[in-house]
């Protein structure tokens, strides 16, 4: 599943694969994801363990990393993603407006061509955590962009003129998109976003030479909506029957269920599944929406074929805190009790880092990835229990519970979870994972909203805080996914909110709030260098190399989630009247930016 | 000596004037002048806050900050002070008056150039907002005339009977 050289008995395989009907319609992609100089896909392979086989860059010397460029994107808001490497050309996104430079490497940087979408700036207002983008993907000749009005847009990466575009969504009603594309043999697949508008959020696939649509299959709905089949998908090894999503509805809600896709996807060529989590349902008042809201903040894996979903499993049912399941799913095999297993791991914004057996779907590991979660006491790991697979949940930390108009305090993980979007990486070497956490609590209160389309449908009031006692909003670790337990653990002084990029030179790189670009030990997280970029980091760390010199590059531009929420510092409401202070505001620290910094060895 | 006094009590008068007994925001004097059931208005007849000597805060002020942090935290930040890319409220309403107010939330704002794209969305047809727009602008004339610290107001008043009724007539329920 790795693209490194391929043995002998590989090409045999894959060709039996070719037999089987594995038809890779698109090996322009392969080809250039083979090459470990590039960067051809926004994860850098499909398993997304984020790992280069790079190790110029190693323990001994990157202590010597210097600046070796910079670009500026011309744009200022939540820079997140990463750029693509393929070749010498390197293509560069920025938030909205949703740019597009491809950048000649054999010419500092210098700009081959632009793309510069002209869209409705009515879209900015109805993206509720800021106008981010999370990158390019790469097919068959073509650079695919998801534009924030939900234009899928395919230009030519020789030229940068468009070959077609295709309409996945519509802003008027508040759909928008922010994801990266994510391309499989011939077709793209893109999400789209809108949880907080009362959405009915989807995967669509698109034929990759013509941009016409596949298949789409939502969140929640009917059977034929969702793609499932009531005998054949599974849920922890058990078919999930008929209207498995409509029955944890009341009426018609899920037509405004939300469960959005605008996270990070994995595929795996040998099984033929896509991997991708669904967000929180709509709205953030648990009371308004009776039911488990299937299928909501829900681990998916279909086939890229037809999109017929293999096995599901929601991790939050009936969410009561707006942990959307988004996040990325990392594609590994390792060996758990003795036996070799294809795994998928993934850490929730519920605080819980999930290990599954990626082919079955069934449960492996669900353990808190930060001790202060504790809105659960854990998952119910008995396969005999009627509530198998559950998490059981804290009265105290219930906002259903507590019930509408109660403010539910202490709750940890707060709404932007134990992790967001940003990222983690895996290192094979290690057999750990890298994870940028956020260590932040809330108090949640819910009432009762109405539904416009088009107009925020929210329903709650927050207020954030660090956990009592810690004055550390974040915390960058090491995961063994096989036990569930932390290795190591580098305290941050904000959310650590960039993507995390492990190398086979034995450093993991990461990003701060403050812009500093950090290397650690993949062994023991020892600092090894840092250096402060322009603005806050919450993009993902890539590398590539270039006439045979490596290069480690990450997007500056503070925004996103992080931008609101800890621009003008966290207060602890729980401190009574005359408490002094609050805890370190971001704006004391960051402005807003927009660039690119590229570093190597001297 | 009559007049000496009289002037020292005019200069000491003109002083507390200066350092700021009598306040000012984008609607004035938010000094309140006037209560109706539990609302209160400044001598102007724009809505504004009321706390007790103890920190208790008037009903509106209250459901304001509940309602803040709901429909507008999302861009302006926790407590009225802003995010990276949209304004702390707490200082725009030194200087943003009462119909000012209404007139941004409802229509929406557009500030764009080469160097900025910043949008507000137009509420005016969210009832999630609408209806209490009064209180989420009591709550923010607090927090710019610095009333009401961060966070969620500790005491507050008993939820008067004609905003309870007032919000189920706006929101269509019972």
């Amino acid at each position: 599943m790795r693209y490194v050289s391929l043995p002998l008995g590989t090409c045999i395989g894959m060709l039996a694969a070719l037999a089987a009907g594995h038809v890779y319609a698109d090996s322009d992609l392969d080809k250039a994801a083979q090459n470990p100089n590039n960067w051809a896909m926004p994860s850098l392979t499909y398993d997304a363990q984020r790992y280069s086989t790079l190790k110029q860059i190693n323990t001994g010397n990157v202590g010597k990393l210097q600046v070796a460029w910079t670009f500026s994107t011309g744009v200022l808001r939540g820079h997140e993603g990463a750029p693509l490497v393929i070749g010498n050309v390197m293509y560069v996104h920025t938030p909205f407006p949703n740019n597009v430079f491809a950048l000649d490497l054999n010419n500092d940087g210098k700009i081959l061509w632009k793309y510069e979408p002209k869209q409705d700036p009515n879209v900015i207002p109805v993206m509720c955590c800021d106008t981010v983008n999370r990158g390019l993907s790469y097919g068959a000749g073509k650079i695919f962009l998801y534009q924030a009005d939900t234009t899928l847009v395919a230009l030519d990466a020789k030229t940068g003129k468009v070959a077609w575009t295709a309409k996945n969504g519509d802003p008027t009603k508040a759909q928008t998109g922010t994801s990266a594309p994510f391309v499989i043999k011939d077709k793209v697949l893109v999400g789209i976003s809108g949880g907080e508008f009362g959405v009915q959020c989807h995967v669509t696939a698109y034929d990759i030479n013509t941009g016409k649509q596949v298949w789409r299959a939502f969140s929640e709905g009917p059977d034929d909506q969702i793609l499932v089949d009531p005998e054949k998908t599974t849920a922890l090894g058990k078919p999930i029957g008929k209207d498995s999503s409509i029955k944890t509805w009341q009426g018609d809600q899920w037509k405004i269920g939300g469960g959005c896709t605008w996270g990070w996807m994995a595929y795996d060529p040998q099984l033929n599944l896509v991997y991708y989590g669904s967000g929180n349902p709509s709205t953030w008042n648990p009371k308004q929406r009776p039911g488990d809201n299937k299928w909501s903040m829900t681990i998916w894996a279909r086939n890229p074929d037809t999109g017929m979903a293999k096995w599901v499993y929601q991790m939050t049912p009936h969410d009561e805190w707006d942990y959307d399941g988004v996040n990325e799913m990392i594609l590994t095999d390792q060996q758990i009790n003795g036996r070799q297993r294809k795994l998928l791991t993934h850490f929730d914004r519920n605080g819980l880092g999930y290990t599954l057996d990626r082919e079955t779907g069934e449960l492996l590991v669900a353990q808190k990835y930060d001790p202060k979660v504790n809105w659960t006491t854990g998952v119910d790991m008995n396969k005999n229990s009627p509530t198998y697979g559950r998490p059981t949940v804290v009265s105290q930390y219930s906002t259903d519970q507590n019930g509408e108009d109660h403010n539910t305090k202490g709750i940890c993980p707060a709404a932007l979870g134990s992790k967001d979007e940003q990222p983690a990486a895996y290192s094979p070497e290690t057999q750990l994972f890298y994870v940028p956490t956020n260590h932040v609590c809330m108090d949640y209160e819910p009432f009762k909203v109405s539904y416009t389309a088009g107009q925020p449908y929210v329903g709650a009031t927050l207020s954030m805080y660090p956990p009592p006692g810690d004055s550390n909003m974040g915390n960058f670790i090491a995961w063994d996914g096989k036990t569930g337990k932390i290795v190591w653990s580098d305290p941050e002084l904000f959310s650590v909110w960039s993507g995390a990029l492990a190398t086979a030179g034995g450093v993991v790189f990461y990003g701060t709030l403050e812009g500093y670009l950090k290397a650690v030990d993949a062994k023991t997280g020892k600092e090894l260098y840092k250096f402060k970029t322009p603005s806050g980091i919450i993009g993902n760390v890539m590398t590539y190399m270039h006439n045979g010199k490596q290069y480690i590059a990450v997007l500056s531009g503070v925004g996103g989630w992080a931008g609101i929420g800890l621009a003008a510092g966290l207060t602890d409401p729980h401190a009574g009247l005359g408490a002094v202070g609050g805890y370190a505001a971001l704006s004391n620290y960051t402005a807003l930016g927009g660039q690119l910094t590229v570093f190597a060895l001297p | 000596m009559k007049s000496f006094f009289g002037a020292a009590a005019f200069v000491l008068a003109a002083i507390l004037l200066w350092t700021g007994v009598a306040r000012a925001d984008g609607s004035g004097d938010p000094k309140a002048v006037k209560q109706e059931d539990g609302k209160y208005y400044d001598k102007d007849g724009n809505p504004t806050y009321n706390v007790k000597p103890d920190g208790t805060v008037d009903w509106y002020t209250y459901s304001g900050f509940i309602r803040y942090h709901s429909e507008c935290h999302v861009c302006h930040g926790p407590d009225g002070l802003g995010s990276s890319y949209a304004p702390a409220l707490a200082d725009s309403l030194k200087t943003i008056g009462y119909t000012d107010f209404l007139s941004i939330v409802a229509n929406g704002r557009k500030n764009v150039n080469t160097a900025n794209e910043n949008v507000m969305p137009a509420f005016g047809t969210s009832k999630n907002v609408m209806c209490v727009i009064d209180d989420i602008y009591v709550y923010l004339r607090a927090r710019a005339n610095n009333a009401v610290g961060r966070g969620r107001p500790e005491k507050h008043d008993d939820k008067p009977k004609s905003a309870a009724e007032a919000q189920d007539a706006c929101f269509g329920t019972q």
